[in-house]
């Protein structure tokens, strides 16, 4: 519908905005990127016949812009500026109704119902309808954002120009607004342009995003090819990280700070405490971790690393929320906290420190092989999950990749059923060799300071250290724990 | 979901203000006709009118009807269409430039009318064909070039043209005219205490030829505002605001500009410098009925009337048989409501 054709422009002699082409597909949302002073605002005072351009050409629907008187283009486009002046007492209601200026006729603009509905309908959807009657003046600026956002839907657009929509808002107003948007673009054939500062905001709700450096397009595509880390640090000049978003196929960009994190003491064996309750180790600095923990599984920063002991019968509705107020109770913030439970004696759990170079590792396990388990026959019981009884944890005193944490977690686990196999733990039920138990749990956590590991798989100086550390921390556990039994 | 409880209450308020309005500006008429050094009571004045229209000749006082038919009517008119001139000019240049202070008197609009009216009356010139409409015509186009310098040296000054700036520029220009004014008056070597005093203002013994001369100027001017009443709303929130909603802002602007230089070099052209009443009457209509221009207008010229008819009333009263010049009466007024809107912005801002 809109196409801008090598378009550019600025002030005076100096050209702000350089040779920008795209064209706006219908019902789409294109955000506009780009650092301050990247041309971003001009090229929309451009789009909006505000600002004239000194090369190329924009055409709506077929037509030139400059074919449009004012009243023509304000039914067709509306723009939500950044910033808004008022000097009277206008009541919201009025300020909304003045939307209607480019749809009324004649002398005496009467007053429709078409235009009453249009109206009441974007009170209704920006949420403003219950303060009507108030001065905008007396409006918070969340408020005021959103009584302009519902003159400007007033007009019934098919294309609407927003300047940083969410400047003013709380996040849970952004996300209405967005929402909004996105509804509108589905129900009343809507199409947005929208300059956006925060990089995140503008991945999650637009179709295509335009990039802008220096008034010059570096990029026009999907958030994907757009938000490319080496793209936005070039453009932005600031370190940054990109990840995918938990829910959507979109990119997420998260700034890298320069300050840095204070050096990670080493963690050492000695560090760990051992009670008849629990294994316990609190490290310095929050870890990176990756495990399947009761609380603090998955991917994240934790401090506090507990395994905590409970009896045979141990049963209880809501664990998780057991096991966070047990490491409150004991002095642990439970959202820092990787809390494991487990039915063997903790006492008998076996730590052990290894070295290679720089590299250096710490080892905990606790097993227990009452319900041993071949994972490969495993489809042939009905069985309730028990509590684990293998608990392994790996510290790492380096700094490890993403794709390193994953194959340490592989690397042990190969370790760990190499370690059941030459301790000839079978499968009660199917009698064939087992390779772990039905619960087990597994952690591995670095400082990520220290030595770089961009891979731990099985032959490199990680992988081989986690082997040979989980293989024999976990024969050695099993052995304690046959001796427990036999004992008893 | 509507509520029409509310918005019958909002338009039912409206009209109460139209009709508060009316009957404020027949009292003031009434008033003003019946007191004064010779007083004539209401019955009496009615029956004059009524004798005057229709020609019957009831039991009249010739001497009250010569006062009434003669002196105080076509004062009161004059009053009555330089007040509302002022007013509604005022409000169009409040919208116009989205700033509550501005006024002819602040802008120094009325300053470049006195200096063209002065320039007519004192050096005597007329332009052909326009006979006794060059003084008007003189003064609007001074008003004009006034606000159009005004405007531009605000803008040279400071692109956004901050609310200050504006009423800075004004009160630079306005001394400079007068100044001007001061030197004109100097050299013609008149009498200077009548140039004095009419420049402070007065509707006195102007007479029929005067409201003939201010008539067609006010109905054209204030017309050509209220044509452009809802252009004004959506330039209240700023040019580009109002283009995007679908304003032609440069012609708009420019008719209105015209339409309040029409109407304050007019008002000046009969009556000399009279100030405040464009800042007074807007900001209390505003007050008690909202900022709607489409009703904000009109209620300014109804009350913008009645407050200068009250005004001329008192002057001519407080001190009789002396005459203060009405000018003194309404910055009276008008200076604590100019300080009273400054604080409020101010507060406003800081928020």
């Amino acid at each position: 519908m809109l196409n801008v054709k090598e378009v550019s422009g600025g002030y005076g002699e100096h050209n702000v905005v350089h040779d920008v082409s795209f064209q706006l597909q219908q019902q789409e949302i294109l955000g506009i990127l780009g650092p301050n002073g990247s041309g971003k605002t001009t090229l929309m005072k451009m789009i909006s016949g505000l600002h004239p351009l000194s090369g190329g050409a924009i055409s709506f629907k077929g037509r030139p812009l400059s074919d449009y008187s004012s009243k023509q283009l304000a039914k067709e486009m509306a723009v939500l500026p950044q910033l808004h002046s008022h000097a009277f007492d206008y009541t919201v209601r009025e300020t909304v109704s003045m939307g209607r200026y480019p749809h009324q006729k004649g002398m005496f603009a009467l007053w429709t119902e078409k235009d009453e509905k249009a109206v009441v309908e974007a009170m209704v959807q920006t949420g403003v309808l219950s303060f009507e009657h108030q001065s905008i003046q007396e409006l918070s600026g969340g408020e005021r954002q959103r009584v302009f956002l519902a003159q400007a839907l007033a007009q019934e657009p098919k294309l609407l120009l927003l300047d940083e929509p969410t400047n003013h808002l709380d996040l849970s107003y952004q996300k209405q607004l967005l929402d909004l948007l996105k509804d509108w673009t589905t129900t009343h054939q809507l199409t947005v342009i929208s300059i956006f500062h925060d990089l995140n905001v503008a991945s999650l709700y637009c179709d295509r995003l335009l990039l802008l450096h220096e008034g010059k397009t570096v990029g026009l595509s999907s958030p994907g090819d757009v938000l490319k880390k080496d793209i936005v640090e070039r453009v932005y000049q600031a370190r940054v990280h990109t990840q995918a978003h938990p829910e959507l196929p979109k990119p997420q960009i998260t700034l890298l700070p320069n300050h840095g994190r204070h050096k990670q003491d080493l963690i050492r064996k000695e560090q760990f405490h051992v009670s008849a309750a629990h294994v316990h180790f609190t490290a310095e600095q929050p870890l990176k971790s990756l495990s399947s923990a009761v609380i603090g599984a998955g991917l994240g920063w934790h401090r506090h690393f507990v395994n905590r002991h409970v009896p045979m019968d141990y049963s209880c509705d809501d664990s998780y929320r057991d096991m966070c107020d047990y490491a409150d109770q004991h002095g642990w913030n439970s959202s820092d906290t990787v809390g494991m439970m487990t039915a063997v004696m903790v006492e008998d759990v076996v730590i052990r420190e290894y070295h290679d170079d720089d590299l250096s590792i710490v080892i905990a396990v606790t097993a227990g092989v009452g319900n041993a388990v071949d994972v490969s026959l495993a489809h042939k019981r009905k069985q309730k999950e028990a509590i684990g009884t293998i608990n392994s944890w790996v510290f790492i005193n380096g700094k490890l990749s993403d794709e390193a944490f994953i194959q340490a977690m592989m690397t042990a686990t190969e370790a760990k059923v190499k370690a059941l196999q030459h301790a000839k733990v079978k499968d009660p039920i199917t009698d064939t060799l087992a390779t772990g138990t039905s619960t087990d749990s597994l952690l591995v956590a670095s400082t990520q300071s220290g030595p770089f590991v961009q891979y731990s798989g099985t032959v490199t100086a990680l992988g081989k250290l986690i082997g040979r550390g989980i293989f024999e921390c976990t024969a050695s556990a099993i052995e304690s724990y046959w001796h427990r039994k036999k004992s008893q | 979901m509507q509520k029409p409880s509310t918005r019958t209450y909002s338009a039912n308020r409206i009209w109460f203000g139209y009709l508060l309005s009316s009957i404020f500006l027949f009292v003031a008429f009434c008033l003003a006709i019946t007191l004064g050094s010779v007083q004539v009571p209401l019955k009496e004045m009615l029956q004059i009118f009524w004798g005057t229209l229709f020609g019957t000749h009831g039991e009249t006082n010739e001497m009250m009807k010569t006062i009434v038919i003669d002196i105080r009517f076509p004062r009161v008119v004059l009053a009555a269409l330089v007040g509302a001139s002022l007013a509604i000019a005022g409000a169009s240049f409040q919208g116009l430039l989205k700033n509550p202070l501005a006024d002819p008197y602040t802008l120094g609009v009325s300053s470049g009318a006195s200096v063209g009216a002065v320039m007519t009356i004192f050096l005597g010139f007329t332009i052909p064909g326009l006979g006794n409409f060059t003084l008007p015509v003189v003064s609007i186009l001074a008003a004009l070039l006034t606000l159009i310098a005004v405007l531009g040296f605000a803008r040279f000054v400071e692109r956004s043209m901050k609310m200050e700036t504006i009423i800075l520029t004004g009160i630079i220009f306005s001394s400079f005219l007068g100044s001007i004014l001061s030197l004109m008056i100097a050299l013609t070597g008149e009498e200077l205490r009548q140039i004095i005093s009419w420049l402070l203002g007065s509707v006195s013994m102007r007479g029929w030829e005067y409201i003939r001369l201010i008539a067609p100027f006010f109905i054209l001017g204030s017309f050509l505002l209220m044509w452009n009443a809802r252009e004004l709303n959506a330039m209240a929130f700023g040019e580009e605001r109002a283009h995007h909603l679908g304003v032609n802002v440069q012609v708009r602007k420019y008719f209105v500009l015209a339409s309040g230089s029409m109407l304050t070099g007019a008002a000046v052209a009969v009556s000399g410098t009279i100030g405040f009443v464009g800042l007074v009457v807007p900001h209390m209509v505003r007050m008690a009925w909202g900022a709607d221009h489409r009703h904000v207008l009109p209620l300014s010229v109804l009350n913008g009337a009645s407050l200068l008819i009250l005004c001329d009333l008192v002057a001519r009263t407080i001190v009789a048989p002396t005459e203060l010049p009405i000018g003194v009466i309404t910055a009276l007024l008008g200076a604590p409501v100019f300080g009273l809107i400054l604080i409020r912005q101010r507060r406003e801002r800081r928020g």
